[in-house]
């Protein structure tokens, strides 16, 4: 695989932001009690990660060392409330059950990581890619446990009835809690796992060997 | 491609960034400068469509209650809230409320409200109320629609809020919705009862909680106390009692 690949395919499973550096976590839990705001809440990260990344890097050489993470934060907190207005302008009712977790995208860790970590020293183009392919990471995991969730807590996909549920007649028991968040934790850590034995080489001992990513 | 864990600052390659006070001054007004422009012309831009967006909201949460509880238009009315008199029109003049009274957290209230009647020859069928109060994390604005004998909830209904999804924003989903019609404001002396509890509900004035969201639950508790007591439509409902004695 050539290097540009690898900038924008790696991230989505081998060094996933959210399974190897355990980045993003908070969100992760809070917006996927259903496929609808996980699908919402992804594209606005990949947005926000993208244009962050690729303007970091567009301006990389010119920001002082001093002041970078401020102008980092800066323009991450702008790209964010901008696509926090077009969510309230177009898609009204999501962003109202998205409520806060769309400003709080930025203190995502993955946006200011990659920003600090990855734009300030890689060209704009490079900085795209890893912004997607981040962006990608962060979306494979909440689609998979907003899938999980919504299936096995409301008997749903995208709202639409997928398991006939028991109170209309059908055969499904929805567990009630799939829609509380702790079972996001179980399902997150049951995806670390599973990733970690697959690839046992992400398992924290070998961290060190490995690049974890920005700090945490 | 990932790049060792920069720790320290000095490690980082940054490309002769100079660090001089003029440069650093120059790049944050600059960037603050860019930021600020495409912030405010983004909100200004689509204030008008957000606020579309709201009062459809609105409309769309009266229409459920209407639609259920038959046909017709509710007609609305200004209240004096402190007289619970019928103006002419709504001034916009709010007073500060002492902290002792403002259970709802609302800071202000209004001093004309609007209220929606829907009436059948003159008849009261069915009260519509604009309710607000502070939840967990967010203001909850919503409607609690009343029976005419004025004491018989008909629906509650929220359209607007910011609460934790999955837990307090089940304040919006059908099933708590369906708790609320029939429940009684107060009992038979006239004293408030209607409480949302934690765990099930006994008899027609309580409604079970929202489990994992205690704090939304209580905010609803007191934003109907506010607005169904003397600070909120208290007069306004004493004096339909008194035209439509039962």
């Amino acid at each position: 695989m050539n290097d540009r690949l690898r900038t924008l395919v790696d991230p989505i499973v081998v060094a996933n932001p959210v399974t190897l550096q355990v980045l993003g976590i908070c969100s992760a839990l809070a917006v996927t009690t259903s496929l609808t705001t996980a699908l919402v809440m992804s594209g606005a990260l990949i947005v926000v990660l993208t244009l962050s990344n690729g303007i970091i890097s567009l301006i990389r050489k010119q920001v002082p060392s001093s002041i970078r993470l401020i102008v980092q934060i800066t323009i991450i907190a702008s790209l964010v409330i901008v696509v926090d207005q077009l969510l309230q302008a177009y898609l009204f009712e999501i962003s109202q059950r998205l409520s806060v977790f769309v400003s709080l995208i930025v203190t995502n860790c993955i946006v200011l990581g990659r920003a600090e970590g990855f734009a300030m020293k890689n060209p704009p183009g490079a900085s795209l890619l890893d912004g997607i392919g981040n962006g990608l990471g962060y979306a494979v995991i909440l689609i998979a446990i907003g899938t999980i969730r919504e299936l096995l807590g409301a008997g749903t996909l995208l709202g639409v009835a997928i398991l006939p549920l028991a109170s209309e007649g059908g055969w499904f028991t929805p567990l009630g809690l799939m829609s509380l968040p702790p079972s996001a934790f179980f399902l997150l850590g049951g995806l670390v796992w599973a990733v970690r034995s697959v690839l046992p080489e992400q398992a924290e001992p070998m961290r060190d060997a490995n690049d974890a990513g920005p700090p945490r | 491609m990932p790049s060792p864990a920069p720790h320290t600052h000095a490690v980082i390659p940054i490309a002769v960034a100079s660090d001089s006070p003029g440069r650093t001054l120059t790049v944050a007004l600059l960037v603050a400068l860019v930021c600020s422009v495409v912030v405010s012309v983004t909100a200004v831009l689509l204030k008008p469509r957000q606020d579309a967006n709201r009062l459809l909201a609105r409309a769309a949460s009266m229409m459920g209650m209407t639609a259920v509880l038959g046909s017709g238009v509710p007609q609305a009315r200004f209240v004096d809230l402190a007289s619970g008199a019928y103006v002419e029109r709504d001034p916009g003049s709010s007073q500060p409320l002492p902290a002792d009274r403002d259970r709802a957290g609302l800071g202000r209230r209004e001093d004309v409200a609007a209220v929606f009647e829907l009436r059948d020859g003159g008849r009261l069928r069915l009260l519509i109320l604009p309710v607000r109060g502070s939840g967990y994390q967010s203001t909850l604005k919503g409607y609690l629609a009343l029976e005419p004998d004025l004491n018989t909830v008909a629906a509650l209904s929220f359209y607007e809020h910011g609460e934790t999804p999955g837990l307090g924003a089940r304040v919006e989903d059908d099933a708590w919705r369906a708790l609320w019609p029939g429940r009684q404001l107060a009992d038979a002396d006239g004293v408030f009862r209607l409480e949302v509890v934690k765990g099930a509900a006994k008899g027609v004035h309580e409604v079970d909680g929202i489990s994992g969201a205690t704090r939304t639950s209580s905010g609803v508790n007191r934003l109907l106390h506010f607005w169904l007591g003397p600070d909120g439509y208290g007069p306004y409902l004493a004096r339909l009692r008194a035209e439509n004695p039962r």
